[in-house]
C-alpha cells in the first residue's frame, strides 16, 4: 500500500457520431463518454467505480488500456500507456489484465476451457512447452475453484458462476499487477455475486494485485473497495475512501445513490426517505454547462451553471467535485 | 455418506474429463436427421461412382463401338451383354464409362469452385469486417464493382475468345464465386467481432491476424459450411448451363451439362437413355447436397429455426 501504480491525468474521450441519414461529409458529433478525469491507483488496492448506466464506467475503464482512443495521461509504472508505441504497448497488456461483465459471452464457444486460460500465456510466452502451460492451467483452475480435470470442457457446459472463474483464471494466469474488473457479478445472482466478489478478494490478498471494480451496484463495492470513485455523464463527481465515502457521501449525486441503495429491513427503510432524483440522464451528445448533474441536483444555482465545479478536499484523502458539499 | 476428502482429490487427479464441442453436438443433431443422412449417403454414393465407377466399365470412354453405328437406337440401348450398360451414344461410344468422366468432371468444377468461396471469401470477408472502416469500404466496394459485372457474359465472351478449356472454366468459376461468400462473411464477423471474447484477446494483446483466424473464423464456419455446400450445386448448375450451350468443357471430356446437351439432342431418335442417365446422377447429386446442406443448417444453427 505505498507505490502508485496508476496514474490518470485528465482521460477523456470522445466518439463521433454520425447523425442520422448524414452525408459522408457532414461533421460528426462529438459523444463525451469521459471527461477529464484523474485518480491515482496504489499497489495492492482496490478502487471502485460506480455510477449510473451510461455515466461512462466502462469506457472508462477501457480508455486505461487503449482499447478506445482517449486522450489525457495515463501513467502506468512510470510510462504513459496511452503514446506507448503498439509493440510496447502489447508488452504491457501482460500486466493489466481485464475480467468482463456478460460470463458466457467472454470466452469463445469454439474453444476447450484449457485453450482459453492458457491463450494469455500462448501470447506472451509462445515457447513455454505444453506440459507446463497445462500445469499453470490447473493450478489456476484450482486457484479459482474449478475442478483442474475440466480442462478439456467447453464454456457451455458451465453455469454462469463458474464461466466467471474461468475468466478470472485467464486474467490471473499471466500473474498481472492490475486487474481491471468490468462489472463482473452484475451478471450473476446474488449468492453467486457474494462467492465470486469473495474470490476476488481472497486472491487479491493472496497475489498483491491491484483491482480497478466497477459495478452500479454500491452494496458490492462497499464490500470489496478500498476507495471509490463516483461518476456521473463521464464526470468524476466524487472519490474517497470506502468507509468515508458510504458514511458521509458529501456530494449530492453520491447522496442521492447511497440512499436508493434499497435496505433489507422495512422498518428501516420507510424511516429512511430516498433523496429524489429526477428526471434522466442528459445527453453525452450534448452536456449540461459547467456541473454536468446541475439539472437534476436539488442543491443546483447559478454559478454551477456557469463554470465546472473544481475538486475540492473537504478531508484527507476525499475528494468532491462540488463548492455546496456538506 | 459424504465422500471423504481423499475420494474428492482421486476425482479432481482423474484423467481430465472429455467436453462436448458445439461441432459434436452438431453432427449428432445432424446425423438424427434421416433425410440429410441419406443425401450424405447418396452424395457417397455418387463420389465412389466417379472415382471407381471406371474400373468396372466394359468399354474405356474413347472406344467407338463400331457394331452399333449406323443402328443407336437398337444395337446401342442399354444392356449387360454388350457391356454398355447405360447404352452407347451417337457415336457409339459406352456412356456408362462418359457419365464417369462426366460425374468426375462436374464434381471437380463444384468442389473447386466451393473451396476457392471458402477460402477467399472467408478470409477476405472477415479481414473487411474486422478491420473496418475504409479497408472495409475499399475492400467491400471492390466486391459490389466484381458483382455488378454480368460474370455470365463474361465467361461466354471468355470462352469464345480464348477457346473452350476446362481451365479458364475453372478460373471463371472460381472468380466469381467467392464474392457472395465474402458478403456473407463480412456481415457474420461484424456480429461476432462485438463480443466480450473478441475484447478479452484484443486486452490479452492477441494480434488483430490471430484473432481473426483463432477467434472469428471458427465461429463463422457454421455459415460458410452450409453456404458451401448450398454453392457446390449452384456451381453445378451453372457449369452444366455453360456446357449445355455448348461452350463448356471439350471434346473428348465431358461433364453432365455436355451429355445432357448431346441426350437432349438425340431424344428424338429413340435413344431416350442418353438423356435419361446424365439426368439422373445430375438431378440425384443436386438434391443429394441441398438435403445436406438443409440438414447443416438445422444442426448448426439450433436456435434459427
Amino acid at each position: 500500500m505505498s507505490e502508485t501504480i496508476l496514474d490518470v491525468n485528465d482521460l477523456s474521450v470522445t466518439f463521433d457520431v454520425m447523425p442520422s441519414g448524414a452525408w459522408p461529409w457532414t461533421k460528426p458529433l462529438k459523444l463525451h463518454a469521459v471527461t477529464d478525469v484523474s485518480f491515482a491507483l496504489k499497489a495492492g488496492e482496490t478502487l471502485g467505480i460506480v455510477g449510473e448506466s451510461g455515466s461512462g464506467k466502462s469506457t472508462l475503464a477501457r480508455a486505461l488500456i487503449r482499447m478506445v482512443p482517449a486522450s489525457g495521461k495515463v501513467v502506468w509504472l512510470g510510462q504513459d500507456l496511452l503514446v506507448l508505441p503498439k509493440e510496447a504497448m502489447r508488452d504491457q497488456r501482460r500486466e493489466v489484465q481485464m475480467v468482463f461483465q456478460d460470463p458466457l459471452a467472454s470466452l469463445n464457444p469454439r474453444m476447450t476451457v484449457g485453450e482459453i486460460i492458457a491463450e494469455p500465456l500462448k501470447t506472451h510466452f509462445p515457447e513455454t512447452p505444453k506440459a507446463e502451460v497445462r500445469e499453470r492451467v490447473q493450478e489456476m483452475m484450482t486457484k479459482v475453484g474449478l475442478l483442474p480435470n475440466l480442462l478439456n470442457r467447453y464454456p457451455h457446459e458451465f453455469s454462469g458462476g463458474q464461466c466467471q472463474r474461468i475468466g478470472i483464471a485467464r486474467a490471473l494466469v499471466l500473474r498481472p499487477k492490475l486487474i481491471i474488473c468490468d462489472e463482473p457479478v452484475s451478471a450473476l445472482d446474488v449468492s453467486i455475486q457474494a462467492q465470486v466478489v469473495n474470490l476476488l478478494r481472497d486472491l487479491q490478498k493472496e497475489l498483491g494485485l491491484s483491482l480497478i471494480f466497477i459495478a452500479h451496484d454500491l452494496s458490492v463495492v462497499k464490500h470489496i473497495s478500498t476507495r471509490i470513485l463516483v461518476m456521473y455523464l463521464g464526470n468524476l463527481m466524487e472519490i474517497a475512501p470506502a468507509k468515508a465515502l458510504i458514511e458521509h457521501p458529501r456530494h449530492p449525486y453520491t447522496q442521492a445513490l447511497i440512499s436508493a441503495v434499497p435496505i433489507p429491513d422495512p422498518k428501516v427503510a420507510k424511516a429512511q426517505r430516498p433523496i429524489g432524483v429526477e428526471g434522466d440522464l442528459p445527453s453525452p451528445i450534448n452536456p449540461p454547462s459547467g456541473c454536468v448533474f446541475r439539472t437534476r441536483c436539488p442543491k443546483a444555482q447559478q454559478v454551477c451553471a456557469d463554470a465546472k465545479p473544481l475538486l475540492e478536499e473537504p478531508a484527507e484523502g476525499h475528494f468532491v467535485a462540488c463548492p455546496f458539499h456538506e | 455418506m459424504y465422500p471423504s476428502t481423499a475420494t474428492v482429490e482421486g476425482v479432481a487427479a482423474a484423467e481430465a474429463v472429455k467436453g462436448r464441442s458445439l461441432w459434436a453436438d452438431a453432427r449428432a443433431r445432424f446425423f438424427r436427421n434421416k433425410a440429410a443422412v441419406a443425401g450424405l449417403f447418396m452424395l457417397g454414393l455418387v463420389v465412389l461412382f466417379a472415382i471407381f465407377g471406371q474400373y468396372f466399365a466394359a468399354w474405356s470412354n474413347e472406344e467407338i463401338d463400331w457394331s452399333v453405328l449406323g443402328n443407336v437406337a437398337e444395337a446401342g440401348r442399354p444392356s449387360f451383354e454388350t457391356g454398355h450398360y447405360f447404352g452407347t451414344d451417337s457415336l457409339g461410344r459406352d456412356l456408362y464409362a462418359r457419365t464417369v468422366q462426366g460425374t468426375q468432371i462436374s464434381l471437380m468444377v463444384g468442389l473447386i469452385g466451393a473451396m476457392v468461396a471458402v477460402f477467399v471469401g472467408t478470409l477476405y470477408g472477415a479481414v473487411a469486417g474486422y478491420f473496418g472502416g475504409r479497408t472495409d469500404s475499399i475492400m467491400m466496394r471492390t466486391v459490389d464493382i466484381l458483382m455488378s459485372i454480368p460474370y455470365m457474359f463474361v465467361l461466354i465472351l471468355l470462352l469464345v475468345i480464348f477457346g473452350r478449356s476446362i481451365i479458364l472454366l475453372f478460373v471463371g468459376v472460381g472468380l466469381i464465386s467467392w464474392l457472395d461468400m465474402s458478403r456473407i462473411v463480412r456481415g457474420q464477423t461484424l456480429t461476432v467481432k462485438n463480443k466480450e471474447f473478441v475484447e478479452a484477446a484484443v486486452a490479452t494483446g492477441v494480434r488483430p491476424f490471430t484473432i481473426i483466424l483463432r477467434h472469428i473464423t471458427p465461429n463463422l464456419l457454421g455459415v460458410v459450411v452450409i453456404y458451401a455446400t448450398l454453392l457446390i450445386p449452384l456451381l453445378i448448375l451453372q457449369e452444366s448451363f455453360i456446357s449445355f450451350l455448348g461452350l463448356g468443357v471439350q471434346e473428348p471430356n465431358t461433364s453432365w451439362g455436355a451429355l445432357i446437351n448431346e441426350g437432349a439432342q438425340e431424344m428424338n431418335n429413340g435413344t431416350i437413355w442418353q438423356l435419361l442417365f446424365p439426368l439422373f446422377f445430375f438431378i440425384i447429386t443436386l438434391f443429394s447436397f441441398f438435403f445436406v446442406g438443409d440438414g447443416l443448417r438445422d444442426a448448426l444453427d439450433p436456435k434459427d429455426r
